[in-house]
């Protein structure tokens, strides 16, 4: 089965107009991130989760009504996966022993109802939140720098600014889609960022290496041609690998359950968005940086002239 | 030729497989449901007597077992079906009493041979098999002030003994700070000191009416101190795990960075019983009773220097209620919990009460000799200190920091008088607690006394308990999208690359053994992210084919010969491969390193599967291909 070969289509061409709606498609994330905020999970505001399940369907409002009477007025409860199951989370608090508050609340609901079986208790200190957000940012960071530097010796930096520019790219829309609705951010989906990072990379690097290999190869055509070609050439296999991804990850959604739902979201978000950005973000950075076939000749012979060719800026 | 592979490469695939498929062998046995049997009372042991005992009336009562095993950890039986065992767990409970524990475990039911050759299944998270993991923070500020004020009582026990008058000794936040009344006693008092408490550092000060020595803790002296405490905490709190789970489970302990611990407990769901033994941060005093003044006259204001009121515990015994009475203890300490070694409760043969028989080491030994010598026939106490943290919050119910942005903490303390007995003798490190009201008094006593102290006061700053359905639910679901994926992926392949995606497919799904294999055979913890790691590497693995699948395609098109596009296909598409999935690693490594648990555990398995991707995408479809067609005429191939 072949379909999308030898397209020869301009992508290049339309560059601003991608650009454009990147750019709104950040301003709109970093929006959404300064205005609304990332609704931030347990593992990074600290308090206490309990998960709990009823053998037949329950109503939420007896177990608020049960909660608040007994001083637990901030309790967010809520159904999780199913009807018969509960979330239950408090924010840290004061007077108590943080430790104890899981204890408390699940004595309180089986008070209520002796056949509530206890599925998951997370309590996360609030020192210890503190220490994940920033071991997360550092963690994003620390993975974009050392990419920066192996792009930059492999390739040249102009690459590497391309690069780290579609994922940051990646990163801050996955991050401003979570932003804008809502979802919650845990620490699972801090790994799926960082997998998407890992997975926008893998694409631009496939494009990243055949443009350099084009740059080399191909005589005719100036940089913007080259690039198209380049694009053109991997279109096929950067679709079909995103097909084959997108396919395992749709499993995973459908079928992985509430836990890993969030991880899933990121992922797939962040695999479309990748999609696009190594073809779209990373060569247009290319163009726009002026890169040309001399930036990656291999060392000219003697007497060889090679047309220079600079794209408007 | 073109398409030959030499035959050790051959040779090297085969191997591998053969290796991966034994070490992932393991993994489809599944596990048994299994039944644990171990002694709950001290000096109750299991052993081959139990064994025939318990597996008699298991087959008196008809019920079936698969096997029965006595190894260090006690009995272990396995049954083919919950109700099985459900029937053998009864059974077990009321033949062998309260003297023994009975707890529910899982075996896995991987023959033995295998295991011998080091072949086991994966090692589950406890996300996925249920447990409970702490994060316990150890105070190191307690710790310190705690050494700061030995200090302090050992300066002035050292220059009463050389006679060296001083006007006072105490504590300045984390220094010792003794004043004199000339500069020639401070000189010689500094003399005495230097020689006798090698640890501290003196500084020389005055205020201008006394003369002062301030002594520092080096920083040496501190680390090693801190060091001390983390190791006699992790030690303090394996030994209550045993105590209270009888050695039934499997715990995992760890030193985290400088001062955490980290305590997982597989299978473990009571939680309530975990944290009353981990978190009581207990620690025990053993004061004399001030007789000389009344706690009467101590209540009404008057408490005497040197004395303090204390309460006694309130205890419930079956009904009744014995509350809480005030008693004024001396302040200072002849022994703390650090110094018990043993406790046990007994029955005394004279009175036929119930008592306690306590053992202390060697220093703590010394010093109530050294205490009893002079005290027979008065009184002395037993005080149960146990702190809390807490956090504190600001106005707008935000956590409370401090300048410097650090969490601010509120500890409580509780103290409590758990005994009071009168001296019957001159006794150093072994002696008895008797009058106690009653059996179950002393059993109380002597497991708070045994308990052990810790260094430090912790606190649990992370609780994550997994219930065991949950746990299972999500293995079934990991499972289940693993192969739905994998499925998808598969019909895929052979849809859009026919023969050559059936390579693929082969290559895939051997790289699926091989994960499992290497994760079995590191014993690596594979969690919930794990498991989507391994699924995200599915997806990902083809990849490396595509791209090489993708070139061969360009060739044909370019006019080459079927044997031509394969070769070079292969061999341009491998600079792609290694490029993208090298920095693929970087960013899994990264992750690696800075994340925690969870994180982590994804981190392993993507880092594998990427690896293992390159070997089967690579070399084995490789190898295929070329068996296929190497050396052959081919006009045409289906890609």
């Amino acid at each position: 089965m072949q379909i999308l070969t030898n397209t020869k289509i301009k992508f290049m061409s339309h560059r601003r107009i991608a650009m454009m709606v990147s750019m709104i498609l950040i301003i709109i994330s970093l929006a959404s991130l300064a205005f609304r905020g990332l609704q931030l999970g347990l593992d990074f505001t600290g308090g206490t989760l309990l998960e709990v399940a009823y053998p037949t369907e329950v109503e939420l409002s007896p177990i608020r009504d049960k909660l608040q009477s007994n001083g637990f007025d901030d309790a967010i409860v809520q159904h999780f996966g199913s009807t018969s199951e509960v979330l239950v989370r408090i924010a840290p608090r004061e007077g108590i022993s943080n430790a104890d508050i899981s204890t408390q609340l699940f004595e309180l609901l089986r008070a209520q109802n002796s056949a509530v079986e206890s599925r998951r208790v997370e309590f996360v200190g609030p020192q210890v939140g503190e220490e994940l957000t920033e071991s997360g940012g550092i963690a994003m960071l620390a993975a974009l720098v050392c990419i920066l530097i192996y792009v930059a010796l492999r390739f040249e930096y102009r690459f590497a600014l391309g690069s780290v520019a579609a994922l940051a790219h990646d990163v801050i829309l996955v991050m401003g889609m979570f932003a804008l609705f809502g979802i919650e951010f845990d620490l699972t989906v801090l790994a799926a960022i960082l997998a998407v990072i890992g997975y926008s990379l893998n694409d631009t690097i496939v494009v990243f290496d055949r443009i350099r290999e084009n740059f080399r190869k191909i005589r005719k055509g100036n940089a913007t041609e080259v690039i198209d070609t380049s694009l053109n050439q991997t279109l096929s296999r950067t679709l079909i690998t995103s097909l084959t991804t997108l396919l395992v990850l749709v499993a995973l959604f459908v079928f992985g359950g509430e836990l890993i739902h969030g991880f899933a979201t990121a992922l797939l978000a962040g695999v479309l968005v990748g999609t696009y950005s190594s073809v779209y973000v990373a060569s247009s950075v290319l163009v726009s940086m002026g890169i040309s076939k001399e930036d990656l000749a291999p060392v000219k012979k003697e007497g060889e002239q090679e047309e220079e060719v600079y794209e408007e800026v | 030729m073109l398409n030959h592979y030499p035959l050790w490469k051959y040779i090297l695939i085969a191997l591998v497989i053969m290796v991966a498929a034994f070490y992932a062998l393991p993994n489809l046995y599944g596990e048994d449901p299994a039944l644990q049997v171990a002694g709950s009372a001290r000096g109750v042991e299991v052993d081959d007597k139990t064994l025939s005992r318990i597996s008699k009336k298991f087959e008196g009562e008809g019920v079936q077992y698969r096997s029965a095993k006595l190894s260090s950890t006690g009995l272990l039986f396995r049954f083919k079906t919950e109700e099985d065992r459900e029937k053998a767990k009864k059974i077990a409970e009321t033949e062998l009493g309260d003297d023994y524990a009975v707890a529910l475990n899982r075996a896995t039911a991987t023959p033995q041979w295998l295991l011998d050759m080091n072949a086991q299944p994966m090692y589950l998270g406890l996300d996925l098999r249920g447990g409970i993991y702490f994060l316990m923070q150890v105070d190191m500020e307690a710790a310190v002030l705690k050494s700061v004020n030995t200090y302090v009582s050992d300066s002035r026990t050292i220059l009463r003994k050389a006679k060296t008058r001083y006007l006072g000794s105490k504590r300045v936040d984390n220094d010792v700070v003794i004043r004199f009344k000339t500069a020639e006693l401070r000189d010689k008092g500094l003399e005495i000191l230097k020689r006798e408490m090698r640890d501290i550092s003196f500084n020389e000060k005055e205020d201008g009416k006394t003369f002062m020595l301030q002594g520092r803790l080096s920083e040496a002296k501190l680390k090693e101190l801190k060091l001390f405490a983390l190791k006699q905490n992790i030690t303090t709190l394996r030994k209550r795990i045993d105590e209270k789970f009888h050695g039934l489970v499997e715990p995992i302990i760890q030193q985290q960075g400088e001062d955490r611990i980290v305590i997982q407990l597989p299978g473990i769901q009571d939680t309530a019983g975990a944290k009353d033994i981990l978190g009581a941060t207990a620690t025990l005093e053993y004061r004399a009773v001030d007789e000389e003044h009344t706690v009467e006259q101590a209540l009404s204001g008057r408490v005497p220097a040197g004395s303090r009121i204390y309460y006694t515990r309130e205890r419930k015994e079956g009904s009744r209620t014995i509350p809480s009475v005030p008693v004024l203890l001396k302040k200072r300490v002849i022994v703390t919990g650090e110094h018990v070694t043993n406790a046990q409760a007994g029955i005394d043969p004279d009175s036929g009460g119930a008592k306690v028989n306590v053992s202390l080491d060697g220093y703590g030994g010394k010093r109530m000799g050294a205490f009893t010598k002079e005290n027979v026939g008065k009184r002395m106490a037993v005080v149960y200190l146990e702190t809390k943290q807490t956090t504190v919050l600001d106005d707008k119910g935000n956590t409370l920091k401090d300048e410097k942005g650090n969490t601010v903490f509120k500890r409580h303390t509780t103290e409590e008088v758990i005994s009071n007995a009168v001296i019957r003798g001159h006794f150093s490190n072994r002696f008895e607690t008797t009058g106690l009201d009653s059996v179950q008094e002393a059993n109380e006593l002597s497991l708070l006394l045994r308990a052990g102290a810790l260094a430090a006061p912790v606190y649990i700053i992370e609780e994550r308990t997994i219930g065991p359905s949950l746990g299972q639910d999500s293995i079934d679901r990991g499972f289940r999208s693993v192969i739905i994926g994998f499925v998808a992926v598969l019909f895929f392949m052979a849809f859009w690359y026919r023969k050559f995606g059936m390579i693929a497919n082969l290559a895939l799904g051997l790289n699926l053994v091989i994960i499992v294999a290497v994760l079995s055979l590191l014993q690596a913890t594979l969690t919930l992210p794990g498991i989507a790691g391994i699924v995200l590497t599915v997806g990902m693995a083809v990849d490396a084919n595509v791209l090489i699948f993708e070139r061969i395609r360009e060739e044909l098109r370019n006019g080459n010969s079927p044997q031509n596009s394969i070769h070079s296909g292969y061999e341009k598409a491998l600079m792609t491969i290694a490029d993208a999935n090298i920095t693929t690693l970087i960013a899994a490594f990264v992750l690696f390193v800075v994340g925690t648990g969870a994180i982590k555990g994804f981190a392993v398995t993507l880092s594998i599967g990427i690896v293992t991707s390159m070997f089967t995408a690579i070399m084995v479809s490789r190898a295929v291909v070329n068996l296929i067609y190497g050396g052959k005429r081919i006009k045409d191939i289906t890609i």
